[in-house]
């Protein structure tokens, strides 16, 4: 139950440790984290609107070249000039050195009719009256179309220019290489993931993409989202992954010149760095949860013998205490009981002397009379031995002073027991440590604690057994334990076998009181005197003893 | 030589009494008396070879006190202490003012009349060193010799 106690204790200030130590940690590893990834995705989007921008000025340049270079050729050529397909050969050429780009160039009449053409298709003589550019250019005077198949059947967009020729009307028309206009928009692709290429207000490519589908499919682009501008917006590509698109409208916000990009791509490098701050912050982690683990141990450990130190010892106080009140009660009790007790011994010695005398032996109960006055007094001697007993005091009351040899001491009481041990079979080893210092004590009381705790291990055996006396310096003290290989004593009994009146022995054999005396005896010399004991396999009493030498020698 | 005189002190009638008796059974001068104060008023009458003195009493002169009186008035008579246990440590100051020596109650008569015995003995004893001090003395004093021969007898 105490283990719990500390268990608890231990669990509560790793906890607490850890939550304070660790929350702050996590918390700026986070920031770091997130702020890392927001900075890096602005500087990726301010790019890609930079490189959307500048690539659409760039386009929209391309686009106003190629017009002017046509209306200039519409406005300084005659009509009747320009049917003639050389000399509308000889322009073609001129404006494909100066610009290039241009795939054919033709002259449509204001009825719509081919008139003349110069370029790789069989087109002279197409009617373009029902065209919707052609009504859009005779209105507007410049068309730029959107990409179509148109009569050649492959896409393609083109410019259209009106001359105003006196009454005359006719119309200069020049259609794109796809190709070239393709790779100039192609030319703003970044990396590995960017793309770049034009969709029209519907979503559909105008020009061939990197990925993802070709001229004239829909390019999965919501163009609404896009502003006036240059308008960045995030959504995942058709492959699932995010993507940022910045778009920017060209010719008045017919079409939309996408810069397509992977974030992922671009913060390659970012991603690097975080996982670098990710093992950091979990190296940090690792850290501080050993260092709390282990400190915590440690302290909670050394608290926990600290504890257990002091319970050893208020249980040693709580026992002396009450060793030193049984004793002043027991004193107490010995005197009233010792009165009445002198008193009887008194009454009945007097009358045995008076049936002594001649008149009472004549008597014929005087045997008995005899018998019972014997028994008392044997009574009153059995209780007199109780009572001084539990004094522990034989005949000299003040321990004397005198120069004990601990192993001789030991030696006389083995060879007064050694009898009654063979008898039941026991034998008695003796491990003396040589050259024990000579101390300073009381012999007899020594050997009387001796004697009760051999004799106490003689009766615990009780039959066929061992006991070994031995004897040991330990510098401040002298040691000796007399071990037996008896039933051993209950951790119950073990708290009070020190306690008077506390015997295991059948009624009327043992009083109880020898261990409480021996106890007592060796207080009072400043000796210890302790029991352990292996239930089952025998029991160890340890007398320590302090070294004293006398000043006298 | 004479009776041998005994002087026991002791508050406990029933024990006083009886003791008394069985010593005078025995044949010894016996006398018994219940406290300190009448002891000493009895031995400033009567000698006394030993005193068998109770030193734990209820009331009026503790034993100690009576021990030291005692030792004023007949300072050749042996005292032997009677205890219970409560009263050993006062009973070895006892020793130290000049006690024979003490017997833990309850006592066997034949205990008690051993260290009577004893106690009557070095008592003697010490009666014939002072005696001899004595004659010793007058040696030195030749003009007493005869009464130091008459002495001796």
């Amino acid at each position: 139950m105490k283990t719990k106690f500390y268990i608890r204790l231990q669990r509560k200030i790793i906890l607490i440790t850890l939550l304070v130590s660790i929350a702050p940690l996590i918390t700026l590893g986070a920031t770091i984290y997130y702020q890392f990834a927001r900075m890096y995705k602005e500087k990726v989007e301010q790019q890609i609107r930079y490189r959307s921008a500048a690539q659409a000025q760039a386009v929209d340049l391309f686009l106003k070249e190629r017009t002017a270079i046509l209306g200039a050729m519409a406005d300084t050529h005659k009509l009747h000039d320009m049917i003639d397909e050389n000399y509308l050969a000889d322009i073609f050429e001129v404006m494909n050195n100066r610009a290039g780009a241009f795939v054919d160039l033709g002259v449509i009449s204001n009825a719509g009719r081919h008139l003349a053409y110069v370029g790789p298709y069989d087109l002279k003589g197409l009617d373009y009256y029902q065209q919707p550019w052609f009504g859009v250019v005779m209105r507007k005077g410049v068309y730029i179309s959107d990409v179509y198949m148109g009569y050649r059947k492959s896409p393609h967009f083109i410019i259209a220019v009106r001359r105003q020729e006196g009454l005359n009307t006719w119309i200069l028309r020049a259609t794109i290489d796809p190709e070239i206009f393709g790779a100039i928009v192609r030319s703003a692709q970044v990396g590995k993931t960017g793309d770049a290429f034009i969709v029209d207000q519907a979503g559909v490519f105008q020009t061939q993409p990197r990925f993802n589908g070709g001229i004239l499919t829909d390019a999965h682009l919501n163009t609404t989202l896009f502003g006036t501008g240059t308008t960045v917006i995030e959504q995942p590509n058709p492959q699932g992954r995010e993507t940022l698109y910045a778009g920017t409208w060209l010719r008045n916000g017919a079409w939309l010149l996408v810069i397509a990009q992977e974030p992922a791509e671009e913060m390659a490098e970012l991603f690097a760095t975080r996982a670098m701050e990710v093992a950091i912050v979990g190296i940090g982690l690792l850290a501080i949860v050993l260092t709390v683990v282990f400190t915590t141990r440690l302290t909670v450990n050394r608290l926990r013998e600290t504890d257990k130190r002091m319970n050893e010892l208020n249980a040693q106080l709580v026992q002396s205490d009450k060793l030193a009140a049984l004793g002043k009660m027991a004193a107490g009790v010995a005197h009233e009981i010792n009165n009445p007790l002198a008193v009887i011994l008194q009454k009945t010695g007097w009358m045995s002397d008076l049936l002594e005398e001649e008149a009472f032996k004549e008597s014929e109960n005087y045997e008995e009379y005899k018998t019972a006055l014997d028994k008392i007094e044997e009574h009153v001697e059995r209780a007199r031995k109780v009572v001084h007993g539990m004094l522990g005091y034989a005949r000299k009351m003040e321990p004397r002073s005198e120069q004990v040899e601990i192993n001789e001491t030991l030696n006389q009481t083995i060879a007064l027991l050694e009898n009654y041990a063979r008898n039941n079979n026991i034998e008695v080893f003796r491990d003396f440590a040589s050259e024990l210092p000579v101390i300073a004590s009381d012999q007899s009381r020594l050997q009387q604690v001796f004697l009760n705790l051999i004799t106490n291990a003689i009766d615990a055996i009780g039959n066929d057994g061992e006991i070994h006396v031995k004897s040991r310096a330990t510098g401040s003290t002298i040691v000796v334990d007399v071990t037996d290989n008896g039933p051993g004593i209950s951790k119950e009994d073990q708290k009070k076998v020190f306690d008077p009146f506390f015997t295991t022995k059948e009624t009327g054999k043992g009083s109880g009181l020898g261990l409480w005396v021996s106890y007592d005896i060796i207080k009072k010399m400043g000796g210890d005197i302790s029991v352990t004991s292996d239930p089952g396999k025998g029991t160890t009493f340890t007398v320590e003893l302090p070294v004293i030498t006398t000043q006298q020698g | 030589m004479d009776t041998f005189r005994v002087l026991v002190v002791d508050d406990e009638e029933d024990f006083l009494e009886t003791v008394v008796k069985r010593l005078e059974k025995r044949g010894i001068e016996a006398v018994g008396v219940k406290s300190g104060e009448e002891a000493l008023d009895t031995m400033k009458q009567k000698l006394f070879d030993v005193v068998v003195l109770d030193i734990k009493m209820p009331g009026g002169m503790d034993g100690i006190q009576a021990l030291r009186e005692m030792k004023r008035i007949q300072p050749l008579t042996e005292v032997v202490l009677l205890t219970g246990h409560a009263s050993v440590e006062t009973s070895i100051e006892g020793m130290r003012l000049g006690a024979f020596d003490y017997l833990l109650k309850p006592i066997k008569l034949e205990e008690l009349m051993a260290k009577l015995g004893d106690a009557f003995e070095k008592k003697d004893a010490h009666e014939q060193k002072i005696r001899k001090a004595k004659i010793k003395e007058l040696v030195r004093f030749p003009g007493r010799v005869f009464q130091q021969e008459k002495e001796e007898e």
